[in-house]
């Protein structure tokens, strides 16, 4: 079904950094396991596929939890913190 | 007490009638873990100091005429539940200094109970694996024969309950990481219906997927377990409410899906498995040739759901929040260098994986199909449960293998899952069995027998799983 898998484009979406080598081991890797999973389109959903009955799982409209409850737990998990916030690098750079 | 063979009822029982102390069980394993995980690696990190203490406070509760099923017994947990205040790394660097911020449901029933938490087990990282090779932290070997593996992804727990390093330990299944670990080091391995047991605190992999169970000595284990651990849980919207499912009455038919069974799977093993139905027939069960057509389909729509649900699961762990993080100039390079550099091979394959089943354009030939696929395959289930209370088959298509032997190989690796994930993907419960033994360059090696029933009756899986037991 896929002749070309692009890996480069794939670990950008996943915003995952690739080495060459780990590039060229999925490049054989990943089209491998695509080609078995394809095996599915073989099979007949033609027939009337039951969907499982489905439930709602709903909580009142309130706040649960009084703000700050969790802050200091929140933010000693967080590799940098500034203040009562997690810092984080420039989100927006301006071009080189 | 003989640790290797000691069950978790009979030490409930020399508990209660105080012919030995929780703190000496507790100390007799903390000797066992210093004496033989050296070899085995089976934990990431032991608690002997808190499991001292919390073996004490059950002596209390004894004293008091306070027990419950599971005080003062020693267990493992494996490394992706959390625990409050301990470090969970689901055996990953991304998460190897992590700290848990609260108690995962099932943990805060077991601290209720009154059970001693001996450490946290080996596995594969985020649950991905089934050999436990795919470890940040190292492999783990397999109690019965050093030069294999134990199974996985929950390994460590199972590896640990078979070397007599803890009495029962938790795992976590999402394609057969508790049943197939069991079936390799000769344990019960239960996997309950989907939304039996609660996720919260339990690192997600394939959320339509994953359960808690038990690994345990034997069914009767697996069953107290199970019941101090399942329940509805306002924290985890996907638990099923305590009376969801209706009680089904015994119809003593297990049904065998003959051609989906014989294939793929080691002589010796398919052997194994007909002996064992054999000695269900003796027993007064019927056995039931059953067709379910669609059940070849399963690795397939298993290897792309799994991978597309690790895909946005593990988005999560982006060096912002918590875990390892990478220093770049911009945020965007933070991200791709701390996922780059906290993740290992097969988590990295799979996030690949699950991008591509999900991307535009692909999404419908892959994801969306295999959904549809997931469907027929759960209607297959369905049709037998109207006139077989279980269906068997192996755990396993073989023993437990040697180290190194699928590390190259991911489609071998994933293969071993091939009886296990039907029933994930069907959301119904499963059990491993242990079924005696095939033997492998002179050692005899363990080998599960796998029954799995409709949603909701996991006292099908104890009452004919305990046919299963006696030899």
């Amino acid at each position: 079904m896929t002749d070309k898998v692009d890996i480069g484009a794939l670990a950008k979406l996943a915003r995952l950094e690739v080495s060459p080598e780990e590039m060229k081991k999925l490049e054989t890797e990943i089209p491998e396991i695509l080609a078995f999973v394809d095996t599915i389109q073989k099979a007949n959903v033609s027939a009337e596929a039951k969907v499982p009955e489905l439930r709602n799982v709903m909580r009142a409209d309130d706040n649960a939890i009084e703000s700050g409850t969790y802050t200091k737990k929140i933010l000693d998990a967080a590799p940098a913190r500034d203040g009562d916030r997690v810092a984080v690098k420039q989100v927006i750079s301006r071009k080189k | 007490m003989d640790l290797s063979k000691l069950t978790i009822s009979e030490a409930r029982r020399a508990l209660d009638t105080k012919e030995y102390s929780a703190l000496d069980l507790t100390s007799a394993y903390l000797e066992q873990i210093a004496k033989k995980d050296g070899e085995i690696h089976a934990y990431l990190e032991v608690w002997a100091d808190s499991a001292r203490e919390e073996a004490k406070a059950a002596d209390e509760m004894i004293a008091a005429g306070k027990s419950l099923p599971l005080t003062g017994i020693p267990l493992a947990v494996k490394d992706n539940i959390l625990i409050v205040g301990r470090i969970a790394s689901s055996a990953s660097k991304m998460l190897e200094n992590y700290r848990a911020s609260y108690d995962a449901t099932v943990i805060s029933k077991l601290k209720a109970q009154g059970a001693v938490f001996l450490g946290r087990t080996n596995m594969d990282e985020f649950a991905m694996g089934s050999s436990t090779e795919n470890s940040a932290f190292g492999l783990t070997k397999n109690p019965h024969d050093t030069s294999r593996v134990p199974g996985g992804s929950s390994g460590g727990s199972a590896a640990a309950v078979a070397a007599g390093m803890a009495l029962a330990a938790l795992g976590s299944d999402t394609g057969g990481s508790i049943r197939q670990p069991a079936s390799h080091c000769g344990l019960a391995g239960l996997k309950p219906t989907y939304g039996a047991v609660s996720r919260f605190g339990l690192m997600p992999m394939g959320s339509s997927l994953d359960q808690i169970g038990p690994l345990t000595k034997n069914i009767s284990d697996a069953e107290t377990v199970f019941d101090a651990i399942r329940g509805h849980d306002e924290n985890d919207s996907t638990s099923a409410p305590d009376d969801f499912y209706p009680a089904q009455a015994l119809k003593r038919v297990v049904g065998v899906p003959r051609a989906f069974v014989e294939k793929g799977i080691d002589a010796d093993v398919l052997a194994l498995f007909n002996a064992t139905l054999e000695k269900l027939r003796t027993a007064g069960y019927e056995l039931r040739d059953i067709e379910m057509p669609n059940l070849p389909f399963s690795l397939p729509v298993y290897y792309v759901v799994c991978p597309a649900e690790v895909s946005t699961n593990l988005a999560r762990y982006d060096g912002i929040r918590y875990g390892y993080s990478a220093p770049a100039d911009d945020i965007a390079g933070v991200y791709a260098k701390s996922r780059a550099g906290g993740f290992g091979p097969e988590t990295r394959r799979r996030i690949i994986l699950g991008t591509f089943v999900l991307s535009s354009g692909y999404a419908d030939a892959y994801y969306r199909k295999a959904r549809a696929v997931r469907d027929i395959i759960r209607n297959d289930f369905e049709q037998a449960f109207l006139s077989v209370d279980c269906v068997a088959m192996p755990t396993a298509p073989g023993p437990a293998f040697t180290i190194g032997e699928k590390t190259s190989d991911p489609l071998a690796m994933y293969a071993e899952d091939i009886f296990s994930v039907t029933a994930n993907l069907a959301g119904v419960p499963a059990m491993s069995i242990p079924s005696g033994t095939v033997e492998r360059g002179g050692k005899k090696l363990p080998v599960g027998f796998q029954l799995i029933a409709a949603h909701g009756n996991e006292a099908a899986l104890f009452t004919i799983g305990k046919e299963v037991e006696k030899v």
